[in-house]
């Protein structure tokens, strides 16, 4: 039941061309600060004559991109979630699911996994455009994944956040907004804190637990932080749908 | 098994501490048509909400074919399909694609599905319409596709919210039609603010005002309250009101304008021939009579009233 939900929702996100646009226009983005990446590589470490200032091709394109594919997640994700149920709520097309034989657990998990499986592709094909580089040289698998691993969490917070907000207004736009600035806050975060970056609220931020991944490093207590972050805001939205039952 | 569909036993709902719904009542039962009326704001549409898992009962139990549809909710839906008043229609989908997800959604055997959707488009008469844009549709097209997807899933009880809104005369035959067809085999509850449609496709009628049902009873009871025993006669060359009150059962009669009359008469003695016959004698002239029937609103007055007086 979870899959069909997903399967509506990648068909409305499909059926016009704004999903194949918003993926053009990414991939495009992406593949600009590739192509710079590895430009940059060359003039930079043809000037780097110690040993000790040479780093590896991969982790130098991969941190261009991955850092930008973070940033420039933060718009794109809060554009997709928005509608995802503020726009069910105001064409009124909630009750076509709240009366089929679905929880409304299945519908939550059911539009998170459409958007994700849609923001997977994004994943996968930036890990794909920098295992091209494996053409030319010898590149470290890990990292890259790592880096994919840490994305793939880091944009599935994004959207677990952006589905709570939407699921709170009638107005996609204001659902867009109030994502936006939240997951901006929970970003930057930790610079407030950057004179002691063990204070427990450092410990909140989301770009805290994406740089160890950055680094290419998959620790368990940050999977256990995305983890608990996803599931957080979907049992919100969960509470929040359940509450217009409730209280009408 | 018993014929009981649908069971609503003492539905209250608050909003705000005000009581939308009071105290409501009522039971279906198979291959039957249950005409839900009220005027606006009474309740109607709270009701069926609450029916169909969509809101909470403050108080109450609703029970489709004996599941309770607040404890097992995934398993009393699936014998429902619901119209609400805003047609539920994704709207950037074409006709075949929405109706594949609604049959997906209501847990139709996938090897089913394309079968299903061909019958409930042929049902409402949407053959033709299958690869356009539910968008792109007229407003009766896209009531019938939001009817398509209420009944996709060969549901036991088919609950619709004003499903004639916004349709032509042709249209809303066809619609009721289609509603009478449903209504032999499956259990229908249909709400509206239009009497004629309720007497041309219901069984059965409860009327709903300011959240207490008022009445509950057949189309024929209904049609009593209605007719009320008066009868409206029109003359060219009229006679005194005292010549018309003489005749054998007449109780009352009201002036309505030149040469119009309004007769009341006892119950079952109906004066029209002894009017016709008295016409003819003494050159009344004659040009109409029929029974006068009150509009809904005039019912719903005496509706009211007598519960109150009760």
């Amino acid at each position: 039941m979870i899959l069909n939900i997903a399967r509506k929702e990648l068909k409305s996100l499909f059926a016009s061309p704004m999903g194949w646009i918003i993926l053009a226009l990414l991939m495009m983005a992406f593949g600009s600060y590739y192509l710079t990446g590895v430009n940059n590589y060359f003039e930079v470490m043809s000037g780097a004559i110690r040993p000790a200032e040479r780093v590896g091709v991969t982790i130098f394109v991969g941190q261009t991109v991955y850092s930008i594919a973070s940033f420039i997640m933060l718009f794109a994700v809060p554009l997709l979630t928005m509608r995802l149920i503020s726009e069910e709520r105001r064409s009124q097309t909630l009750p076509f699911l709240f009366s089929a034989p679905i929880s409304l657990t299945e519908i939550v998990l059911g539009k998170f996994v459409g958007l994700i499986v849609f923001l997977s592709i994004l994943v996968f094909y930036i890990f794909l455009m920098l295992t091209t580089l494996n053409i030319w040289a010898d590149i470290d698998f890990g990292y890259l994944i790592a880096n994919s691993i840490g994305l793939w969490l880091l944009v599935a917070s994004f959207s677990a956040l952006g589905i709570y907000f939407s699921s709170l207004t009638q107005q996609p736009i204001i659902a867009a907004i109030l994502s936006f600035i939240s997951l901006f806050a929970l970003m930057i975060m930790e610079r407030f804190f950057a004179s002691d970056p063990n204070h427990w609220f450092a410990y909140l931020s989301l770009m805290k637990h994406f740089q160890s991944f950055s680094r290419g490093l998959v620790d368990s207590s940050d999977l256990m932080y995305f983890f608990l972050f996803i599931s957080t805001f979907l049992t919100l939205t969960i509470r929040r749908l359940d509450a217009d039952r409730l209280r009408g | 098994m018993s014929n009981l569909t649908l069971e609503a036993i003492e539905l209250t709902r608050l909003f705000g501490g005000r009581e939308a719904v009071k105290n409501v009542s009522f039971h279906l039962e198979k291959g039957e048509v249950l005409g839900f009326l009220g005027p606006n704001g009474a309740g109607k549409s709270t009701t069926m909400r609450m029916l169909t898992g969509n809101l909470a009962p403050s108080i109450g139990t609703v029970k489709i074919c004996g599941i309770d549809m607040i404890e097992n909710p995934k398993e009393a839906k699936a014998l429902i399909g619901y119209l609400p008043e805003m047609r539920p229609i994704y709207k950037e989908l074409t006709v075949d694609e929405f109706l594949t997800i609604a049959a997906r959604l209501h847990k139709v055997p996938s090897k089913q599905i394309k079968k299903a959707v061909d019958i409930a488009k042929e049902k409402c008469g949407l053959s033709h319409m299958s690869k356009r844009l539910i968008e792109n549709l007229s407003n009766g097209y896209q009531q019938r596709v939001a009817i398509a997807q209420a009944i996709i899933h060969n549901p036991l009880v088919v609950i619709l919210d004003e499903p004639t809104v916004g349709l032509d005369p042709i249209q809303i035959r066809e619609i009721r039609s289609l509603i009478r067809e449903i209504g032999q085999k499956h259990s229908v509850i249909l709400s509206t603010h239009i009497l004629p449609e309720v007497e041309m496709v219901c069984d059965r009628v409860q009327i709903i005002d300011k959240g207490n049902l008022v009445f509950h009873g057949s189309i024929d009871e209904l049609k009593q309250h209605r007719q009320g025993n008066k009868l409206l006669v029109g003359f060219t060359k009229a006679p005194t009101l005292s010549a018309l009150k003489d005749i054998e059962g007449v109780t009352k009669v009201e002036k309505v304008e030149a040469g119009m009359y309004r007769i009341h008469f006892k119950n079952k003695q109906s004066p029209s021939e002894a009017i016709v016959k008295l016409s003819v004698k003494n050159r009344w002239g004659l040009y109409q009579i029929a029974p006068d029937q009150t509009s809904l609103e005039d019912v719903f007055v005496q509706l009211t009233e007598k519960k109150q007086k009760n």
